[in-house]
């Protein structure tokens, strides 16, 4: 089975570092994983996205026309992407920046209000970390233990970020769980 | 009979064209080259030989950097004022009104500025430790060119500095004259706008200061 | 050791040093900016050597110069870099030199785009610098792969005395896939002492060591370029490598293509698979020397219609199969050549077109 996730919104939103992480996750599980960047001049303060494949066998193409996911952190990543998400996928939408949906029937979109929720808990920059913990705990694509320890190993070099990040995780999964 | 001269130690038989050492780089780039030894083998003495069109022309980003680093190897920069080896065209030193067989008329400094003095010019930088400019016209002259190349050496040997030592020279055939003459043109015309002499020395200075 | 998740380009920069490579000296060129990024932090906790050059051009001679006195040297380096080194990797192989080289390939010509391309083939294969010579070139197709090429690249560029070509597409450098990386020194240094210029006090024999390139007697130059000449034929007849995907079922085509590319045509392979298509696919993995054998024996066979080439270029390595195939079957081509990779989808797509117009 091979699974793809599509992260996108603005440069500096943490896009690659969600990506980063859910890929570090999929590989501890055990699966094969790539992690695909976009690296266009638009990383820098435009459109920043990347793509993760998750797979029980070797991967093959790293590049994929129809991921199976999307994580949209901002307007434009959503109107590009949404219609190119394959059917029951999951779509997150960052409601703190989005006001409009996916207009689609056949995925299961997923509403989240990452930068309030981060904010609420101490640093809007951890909005990311939120989206990924919603995104995980909907989609369970990994086992969300073995994401909680990724987050903590990222973070392992700035330990002044870890609690908040873990509140960042759990109020994700709520907010997941919240929307059903 | 006793022997008077004896080549020295250093100097090999084997045939070299342009390149004296052991290794020969492409036209200007001898002192990225002598970089890359002497970054993985700082013990090994390096010096690149270059002329005036390898070094202040094709080659001027290369030495400008390697000085800049202050590269531990050492330059000695044969300047004659026209491209020797390629058959006298005109180099970045040639003197104004200078005739070459790319100035047939005379270097004219309106269309392509005046000579590159690169011992100067290398002495603007606050890096490079040693920098002088000898000239090898008359046995007066080679005594101190001499002692230059050997302080040169002496400095790389106690890993001290950068160094440059600049050798004014002739070129009879490619200025198309006689030996003599040369030497004359050479003291009228190049000596007083490439001036000898140290235009650096610091850890002569750090020496003295230190006393 | 354990999998750890890396970049590309961080993976390559790992693997040089894995392999006993202490000395790299670079310029910074987009999308590889991150191995000199790494290995400036990464040399001096392993007592290694970085020096970032003033130019590509200056590296080029940097890395011939530390070279050409026997230390193991490595740059990596993206299209219009390896352009300027050019002149210098001309030298490099004159003066048999075992410099390491990655290409990280982005657009071009010109300045391009700094989107994946492998518009650097002919450049790699077929020369680049002047005069004759060849390049050892391995394509990887994955950040493993990478890794375990850069290892072998040392030990190839010792072994036949000639500078090598590691040559991926931008993904393999910008992409991050787990990689596992060899224990200890992966390849272990040759000896350098017939012709290093290593100074002579460290030498046992009073011999010296010259290391050049100029030739001016026509007699001598020809002999020394007939000594590299047939370096180069037991390179073609000791290191050609591939891998071959689907090739046991009656195919209607057999697809070259390697790098990134190759990954997406497996994956289209198997699309096609599930329609009742079968193709096949030979993947070189060294692209000099090149696997003429495997191609001819792959189209050979009776239900085979077509070759086709399949890269991030405007068909470069097309020549080369038409040269394996002699005309047994037409040699076509697809691919992009602006820095966008075709998805799986479209080359199936492009493949069944070929197939139709074949009936």
């Amino acid at each position: 089975m091979q699974s793809e996730v599509m992260f996108a919104g603005f440069g500096g939103q943490g896009i690659l570092l969600s990506g980063k992480i859910l890929a570090q996750t999929a590989m501890d599980q055990g699966f094969e994983v790539a992690w695909v960047p976009s690296y266009g001049p638009e990383m820098r303060g435009g459109t920043a996205y990347c793509t993760v494949v998750i797979s029980d066998e070797p991967i093959g193409s790293p590049i994929i026309k129809n991921p199976a996911h999307l994580v949209a952190m901002n307007r434009p990543s959503l109107e590009k992407f949404a219609g190119i998400v394959k059917p029951k996928g999951v779509i997150l939408i960052n409601a703190s920046l989005i006001p409009i949906r996916s207009g689609r029937d056949d995925i299961d979109e997923l509403i989240v209000q990452t930068t309030e929720i981060a904010s609420e808990i101490g640093n809007i920059r951890a909005a990311n970390i939120v989206a990924l913990a919603s995104f995980i705990a909907r989609s369970r694509i990994v086992d969300f233990d073995i994401f909680r320890e990724c987050v903590k190993k990222e973070f392992s070099k700035k330990p002044k970020l870890i609690p908040l990040n873990m509140k960042a995780v759990d109020k994700g999964k709520l907010a997941a769980n919240f929307d059903v | 009979m006793g022997k008077t001269f004896l080549k020295p130690n250093s100097l090999s038989d084997n045939h070299t064209h342009y390149c004296p050492g052991c290794k020969e780089a492409a036209h200007g780039r001898a002192p990225a080259m002598a970089t890359g030894i002497k970054r993985v083998r700082p013990d090994l003495n390096v010096f690149t030989y270059q002329g005036d069109g390898d070094l202040a022309s094709i080659g001027m980003s290369e030495i400008i950097h390697s000085a800049n680093r202050g590269e531990k190897f050492t330059t000695i920069f044969v300047n004659n004022a026209v491209y020797g080896m390629t058959g006298g065209q005109m180099a970045p030193t040639t003197m104004p009104n200078q005739k070459t067989t790319t100035s047939p008329f005379g270097r004219d400094v309106k269309d392509v500025g005046m000579p590159i003095k690169m011992a100067n010019l290398l002495a603007a930088l606050q890096t490079p430790g040693y920098i002088e400019r000898t000239t090898v016209l008359k046995p007066k002259y080679i005594v101190k060119a001499k002692k230059a190349i050997k302080k040169a050496f002496i400095y790389q040997m106690e890993k001290k500095c950068f160094s440059f030592v600049e050798v004014v020279s002739t070129c009879p055939t490619n200025w198309g004259m006689t030996p003599q003459d040369s030497i004359k043109w050479a003291e009228d015309t190049l000596l007083p706008y490439y001036e000898l002499g140290v235009f650096k020395d610091t850890p002569k200075m750090e020496e003295k200061n230190a006393k | 050791m354990a999998k750890v998740l890396m970049k590309g380009n961080e993976a390559i920069g790992e693997a040089a040093i894995r392999a006993g490579c202490l000395n790299y000296f670079a310029y910074p060129i987009t999308p590889q900016s991150e191995v000199a990024e790494y290995l400036a932090k990464r040399m001096p906790e392993v007592g290694g050597m970085f020096l970032q050059g003033e130019s590509e051009v200056a590296v080029g001679y940097m890395l011939f110069g530390a070279s050409a006195c026997g230390e193991r040297v490595f740059t990596t380096s993206s299209s219009p870099g390896i352009s300027l080194m050019s002149e210098a990797i001309s030298y490099i192989a004159a003066a048999q030199c075992p410099v390491v080289f990655v290409n990280i390939m982005r657009g071009g010509p010109g300045l391009g785009g700094i989107l994946p391309s492998q518009a650097d083939y002919s450049q790699s294969v077929k020369g680049g610098g002047h005069g004759d010579y060849k390049l050892l070139v391995m394509a990887p197709a994955s950040v493993q792969e990478a890794v375990e090429m850069v290892t072998e690249a040392f030990v190839l560029a010792e072994k036949y005395r000639n500078p090598v070509m590691i040559l991926g597409d931008g993904l393999i450098g910008q992409m991050m896939e787990p990689v596992e990386f060899p224990e200890k020194v992966a390849a272990k240094p040759s000896d350098k002492s017939e012709w290093a210029t290593t100074g002579m006090d460290t030498r046992k024999s009073d011999k010296r060591n010259l290391v050049k390139t100029l030739f001016l007697d026509p007699e001598e130059l020809n002999r020394h370029n007939l000594m590299l000449k047939e370096k180069y034929k037991k390179m073609e007849a000791e290191e050609v490598r591939y891998s071959t995907y689907n090739t046991d079922g009656d195919y209607k085509a057999v697809i070259a293509s390697y790098g990134t590319m190759s990954r997406v045509c497996k994956t289209a392979i198997d699309m096609l698979k599930k329609e009742g298509i079968e193709v096949c696919m030979i993947r070189p993995q060294t692209l000099f020397p090149f696997p003429e054998v495997a191609i001819r024996k792959a189209v050979e066979k009776k239900s085979c219609k077509l070759a086709i080439s399949i890269e991030m270029n405007m068909g470069q390595m097309v020549e080369d199969i038409q040269r394996s195939v002699s005309g047994i079957v037409p040699v076509k081509w697809y691919g992009k050549c602006g820095g966008e990779i075709p998805t799986p989808e479209e080359t199936a797509e492009a493949v069944k077109k070929y197939l139709n117009n074949e009936e």
